[in-house]
């Protein structure tokens, strides 16, 4: 019996339904979630069960990245309607005798991560391109002859007395280096840190402990 | 009515049919994109207190009672030695033996658990109470009630901190996690001294990097 040949359709599948279920997810993403802002260095973080959400504003960040580098942010959020990061560069220019003029000072206030390098690069630092801003970062000095996070430390607190210290460490980062940063804020009066984790979820069990 | 027949011709109505599939991949590639951009779950934070430097070389540190306290040294390769109350200086030619533990729920869990059972066990029973509904308490006071009984604890151990220099951050993150999972009420973090560097090297088999041995 010959077989029946059914003539050969191409199948055509309506894509609308599923253009908008992409568009919704999309819609979604782009309202819940921020830009993660570029840092210079990828930090792995480690776990606590901690759910203390990290705050917007009103933070000043040190990143201290594996090999022991140190990074400073004074975070992005509500602060530059505030202009706090510019303040905090021309109270430091002044201080290390740089003069910084308008256009760098706009630089640095949109600059969106940390910058980890002396303070006498970063005028040249401002003006480079991203490549070479890669090669710049050098962490910023914090030996006890140029102590100069200590001074980004005191201008971001005088600039701003609200500010709260967040740390952010790498797993495998020596706590000695991580220790000296905690050193230099406790030298300031600073007491309280945040510690920037992960979540993880623990459940004990209290049976286990019982006995 | 007959008029109207013979008006304009009326162009035959074709259902506009659109081919979406280049649209689609549009948006697979733009979600895409603002997966890998964007971090859906803010990172958490955990907050720390240390306690103030004594500026006044004169004073003295506040004394603890010795039999509660329980001394946590993280050493290198991810392990942890503990020994219980403190060292006197004329042990110091002859140092208690150390304990060593690791960062697991067997290890340093247990032995916090342990030590800081009746506390841990009010703060479990109150929460549970809460949850079931058999305290009436407004959620924001839960804390400061949990706070509260910290407070008002007199067994649960003293931990003093210390990380020898070969730990890392992650180490000193997760003891304090400990800490806040297990409910230690008093817990400090200090700077480790020379006879407990000693003590880990000893445990750990390494071979005295400090100079300052005495």
């Amino acid at each position: 019996m010959p077989k029946i040949k059914l003539p050969t359709k191409s199948p055509k599948i309506d894509m609308t339904p599923m253009v908008d279920t992409f568009c919704v997810i999309l819609i979604f993403l782009l309202l819940t979630a921020q830009m993660r802002s570029p840092e210079p260095v990828s930090v792995e973080m480690p776990f606590s069960i901690s759910e203390t959400p990290i705050p917007d504003f009103n933070t000043m960040l040190f990143l201290i990245s594996q090999d022991g580098k140190v990074f400073f942010n004074v975070d992005n959020g509500d602060d530059t309607t505030y202009k706090f990061r510019r303040k905090i560069l021309e109270e430091m220019g002044t201080a290390y005798n740089i003069e910084f003029n308008k256009q760098e000072l706009d630089l640095f206030e949109k600059y969106p991560s940390s910058i980890g390098l002396p303070i006498q690069d970063l005028k040249r630092f401002l003006s480079a391109n991203a490549a070479e801003r890669k090669t710049m970062e050098t962490g910023i000095p914090l030996d006890s002859a140029d102590n100069q996070l200590a001074m980004w430390i005191l201008y971001a607190r005088q600039v701003n007395p609200n500010v709260r210290a967040t740390i952010q460490a790498d797993t495998n980062t020596e706590f000695p280096a991580v220790q000296r940063v905690l050193n230099i804020l406790q030298d300031r009066n600073v007491n309280r840190f945040n510690l920037v984790t992960s979540l993880e979820a623990v459940k004990i069990n209290l049976d286990e402990i019982q006995q | 009515m007959q008029v109207e027949k013979g008006g304009k011709k009326r162009a035959k109505k074709i259902l506009p049919h659109m081919d979406m599939t280049p649209m689609v991949d549009l948006m697979m590639l733009l979600i895409t994109f603002f997966m890998l951009t964007t971090s859906l779950s803010k990172s958490k934070v955990m907050e720390m207190i240390l306690p103030e430097k004594l500026r006044d070389p004169n004073a003295e540190p506040p004394k603890i009672v010795a039999s509660r306290t329980l001394n946590i040294l993280l050493g290198p390769d991810n392990k942890i030695y503990w020994y219980t109350g403190g060292v006197s200086p004329d042990e110091y030619d002859n140092l208690p033996p150390v304990y060593e533990t690791d960062y697991s729920d067997q290890g340093i869990r247990a032995l916090l658990l342990e030590r800081n059972r009746a506390l841990f066990r009010k703060i479990n029973d109150f929460e549970q109470q809460v949850l079931e509904g058999k305290i009436r308490i407004p959620r924001d006071s839960v804390q400061s009630a949990i706070s509260q009984l910290k407070t008002d604890d007199d067994t649960g151990p003293i931990v003093l901190l210390k990380a020898y220099k070969k730990a890392n951050y992650g180490n000193f993150v997760d003891i304090l996690d400990e800490m806040n999972i297990c409910g230690i009420a008093r817990y400090t973090i200090m700077d480790i001294a020379w006879y407990e560097e000693q003590m880990v090297e000893r445990a750990a088999g390494i071979t005295s990097t400090t100079a300052s041995a005495n």
